[in-house]
């Protein structure tokens, strides 16, 4: 496979986005390796063709965001906001991920290999999180669709207001945000959990050893009973 | 937005250079904080008898000579005066309390930035490139400092305003964030005598930890107090004679980033200022989490 490489030293970040962003026939199973990325934002935001993207170190904030179709690897560690709106495509941080990881993505797949801030995953629409570590608090805040598998533990907050995305964790959860409870895992989320485990690495990892949260539907559905509160 | 780095240097040889070293970290904190610029060094320390002042004036045209000889005529003791552009450092054996009186009659103009035995303060208007060059940053030595960069969003943007503020000898402070309770506190800390200096947030936030300090709270003890009294958005890093202090608010609403090395540990808003740290590589580098206080010592 034909590799490109590119050094943010030398080359404007601007200028090797713009080339992520070209013509899909011509990206499509091209490797592109970034160096020197030294915490740099925005690198490889908007991708929408098939190329696999390999940034050699810390990325900053919005790394990746809006993907599609391309597997992005980081290296290093990810600032706010990594695979924020993804649509689709793979993106893996080997690092840790700072605030907001995925936030609002609509599909594809985030692995975070370390641990992940705050926030993460909040308002996932239909994305799928595999956190290594831990979260920290307020983490799939108002979560609609996707999965979030959390391997170590959770912050506060867990799930608050969530609707229906589910949440796996293996540690422990420090608290449930409202309206979010623990779920039996039913045959079929068994397999999604033990399908993501696999395509994140974790295969090793038994999936009985979590706990499954998700929506408990009182906050959502209209109540007659609150009808004066409108 | 704002920015803050802070370096604390654990190899004696690498010490002289810590100008050096920081100049590339408050550089790179250029678009969080593009208005002014603010160091706090900590370098060799004057006499145990002695203590230092750093001082600024305003314009750059003040005469510091005028107020090394006045000093010692008025107050018939010696003093060191040394001037760079609008700052100086005033060093004496006089008393901090009657060096401030004495300020504040003959040189009402003059802002007192800092007392200690070990820290100067420098801080000024203009981009954080523009503030390294003015007072020559690169080439100060000593063993650990605060910088920040200031992006002003709720007071005015005057070298006063800049950070870092100070709350006692050899203890600083540098905040991103913003406070929303700046007013009620700084009412409140009015009432139990402390002075202010200015309307900053973030100078609300520094007396209320000196007032929790002159109440006999340790740090760890009032940043507690801060957490349960400080409402709004923070980093804060502090500075005193022998450590670097680090917390985030419970929300971890602003950012941070840590970078433990062998030779030294830097703490900025975001990487790209930790990025260009000699074997940055083989530093642990990691994210504090929020409502936990980091301490480094020397």
């Amino acid at each position: 496979m034909e590799t490109l490489k590119f050094d943010l030293d030398a080359k404007p970040l601007r200028e090797v986005n713009q080339f992520l962003h070209g013509d899909a026939s011509l990206l499509d199973g091209k490797s592109v390796v970034i160096e020197n990325p030294n915490g740099a934002h925005n690198i490889a935001v908007g991708l929408k063709s098939d190329v696999h993207v390999t940034i050699k170190g810390h990325a900053g904030y919005y790394a990746a965001g809006m993907n599609q179709l391309a597997k992005v690897t980081i290296e290093g560690s990810a600032g706010s906001g990594v695979a924020e709106n993804m649509m689709s495509g793979v993106v893996h941080v080997k690092g840790f991920a700072s605030n907001a990881a995925a936030a609002t993505a609509n599909g594809g797949l985030l692995v975070i290999d370390g641990d992940a801030g705050l926030r993460t995953a909040i308002a996932l629409k239909g994305a799928d999180v595999v956190v290594g570590g831990s979260v920290g608090s307020f983490s799939a805040f108002m979560a609609q669709a996707g999965n979030l598998v959390i391997l170590g533990d959770a912050g506060e907050g867990l799930g608050d207001s969530i609707y229906e995305a589910k949440i796996f964790v293996r540690g422990t959860v420090k608290s449930l945000g409202a309206d979010c409870e623990e779920k039996t895992t039913s045959q079929e989320d068994r397999k999604i959990l033990a399908d993501l485990l696999a395509k994140a690495g974790h295969s090793d990892v038994n999936p009985d050893s979590f706990k499954q949260y998700g929506s408990a539907r009182t906050l959502y559905h209209f109540h007659v009973d609150n009808a004066g509160a409108y | 937005m704002c920015g803050i780095v802070g370096l604390l240097v654990r190899n004696p040889k690498m010490r002289d250079s810590i100008g050096e070293l920081m100049l590339p970290m408050l550089i790179g904190m250029t678009e969080r904080g593009p208005d002014s610029a603010g160091l706090a060094m900590f370098g060799p320390s004057v006499a145990a008898n002695e203590r230092k002042f750093s001082l600024y004036s305003g314009t750059a045209d003040f005469n510091w000579t005028k107020l090394g000889h006045d000093f010692e005529k008025h107050l018939s003791i010696k003093a060191k005066v040394e001037p760079k552009v609008n700052h100086a450092v005033l060093t004496t054996t006089l008393e901090p309390d009657t060096v401030k009186i004495w300020l504040k009659e003959h040189y009402p103009q003059l802002h007192l930035l800092s007392v200690g035995q070990l820290m100067d303060i420098y801080k000024d208007v203009g981009t954080p490139a523009q503030v390294a060059d003015r007072y020559d940053f690169k080439n100060f030595k000593g063993t650990h400092l605060v910088g920040h960069t200031r992006m002003a969003t709720e007071s005015a943007i005057t070298p006063a305003h800049a950070h870092p503020f100070t709350a006692g000898e050899d203890w600083c402070l540098v905040h991103n964030g913003s406070l929303s309770n700046a007013n009620s506190l700084r009412r409140k800390l009015q009432y139990e005598g402390i002075e202010f200096e200015t309307d900053n947030d973030t100078e609300a936030a520094c007396r209320f930890l000196q007032w929790r300090m002159r109440e006999g709270d340790d740090l760890e003890t009032a940043l507690n107090h801060g957490f349960e009294e400080l409402d709004g958005f923070y980093t804060l890093l502090m500075g005193t004679s022998n450590q670097l202090a680090l917390v985030r608010d419970p929300f971890g609403c602003k950012p941070a980033i840590i970078a433990e090395h062998d030779d030294y540990v830097a703490i900025a808003s975001e990487f790209r200022s930790l990025a260009h740290l000699p074997d940055i590589k083989n530093a642990k580098v990691f994210e504090p989490s929020p409502k936990e206080m980091y301490v480094w010592k020397l």
